[in-house]
């Protein structure tokens, strides 16, 4: 069996489910983020009250972790889609991989407060 | 495979170029030529995950400064009531309520509804109506 080294789980299947997953989990934390901030606006006070609670730190952690894998995913697929060019792929993948450990350790930080 | 071959030798071609060219469209009419629309969301929702990922940028550092303190948090509300910044968030947002809406229907294609030729136009029109209205409504939001 063929496999692409680069794709998230090894496996197109592994990586057709981990997309979906990650998928409801981003789902349902931008309904809840955006309809919470939609339904009832907050003033500083409100807001960091939310962002204190550990349960909203960790689902939006959770969210965080669940978009470093859908958008590797995701963007796997594009630029193995449009780069035909080995090194540019490469480098493009690796850039993106970079971003994304980034997003989620500044997510950490600032969602604790660090 | 020597019979196909032969058929299209440039040699033959040339000595019938007439009944060649019969067959050739000479001139393509681009115009008659269009993506189908599921074509298109499909395109669309690829374009607002890579919007997504760069914009993810912006709204990790949006919620830095709203958690900061109170200061950086009205900072931030001074710096988003301008024009520009209000018409990026709503770009922002725009993508990301089409990337939700399009992501919404794989899922239902994927439990196998609208799965045929014409539930995919069906689901592609859908897609379109539902993002259109949510995109409005957040114009309205954030202006």
């Amino acid at each position: 069996m063929v496999t692409s080294v680069t794709s998230f789980g090894r496996s197109g299947a592994y990586d057709w489910m981990v997309q979906r997953v990650s998928a409801v989990v981003l789902a349902v934390y931008t309904i809840w983020l955006v309809g919470l901030t939609f339904f009832c606006p907050m003033d500083y006070a409100g807001w960091s009250e939310l962002f204190s609670q550990t349960w909203v730190r960790i689902f939006s952690l959770m969210a965080l972790i669940a978009l470093g894998a859908h958008a590797w995913i995701g963007l796997w697929t594009v630029t193995t889609d449009y780069l035909k060019n080995g090194i540019v792929r490469f480098l493009a993948q690796a850039a993106a991989g970079a971003v994304m450990f980034i997003y989620a350790i500044w997510g950490v930080q600032i969602l604790w407060g660090l | 495979m020597t019979q196909v071959l032969s058929s299209n030798s440039p040699s033959k071609a040339l000595s019938s170029v007439k009944a060649v060219n019969r067959k050739r469209p000479v001139n393509l009419d681009l115009s008659q030529f269009h993506f189908p629309l599921p074509a298109i969301t499909s395109i669309l929702h690829r374009i607002s995950g890579v919007i997504l990922f760069v914009a993810i940028a912006f709204l990790l550092a949006g919620l830095d400064a709203s958690l900061e303190s109170e200061q950086s948090f009205n900072e931030l509300m001074d710096t988003m009531s301008g024009f520009f910044p209000t018409l990026i968030l709503w770009g922002i947002l725009s993508a990301l309520l089409y990337h939700l809406v399009a992501g919404v229907k794989h899922l239902f294609m994927d439990a196998g509804i609208g799965e045929t030729l014409e539930g995919g136009q069906k689901g592609a029109k859908i897609v379109i109506a539902v993002s259109v209205v949510l995109i409005l409504i957040a114009g309205v939001w954030v202006w």
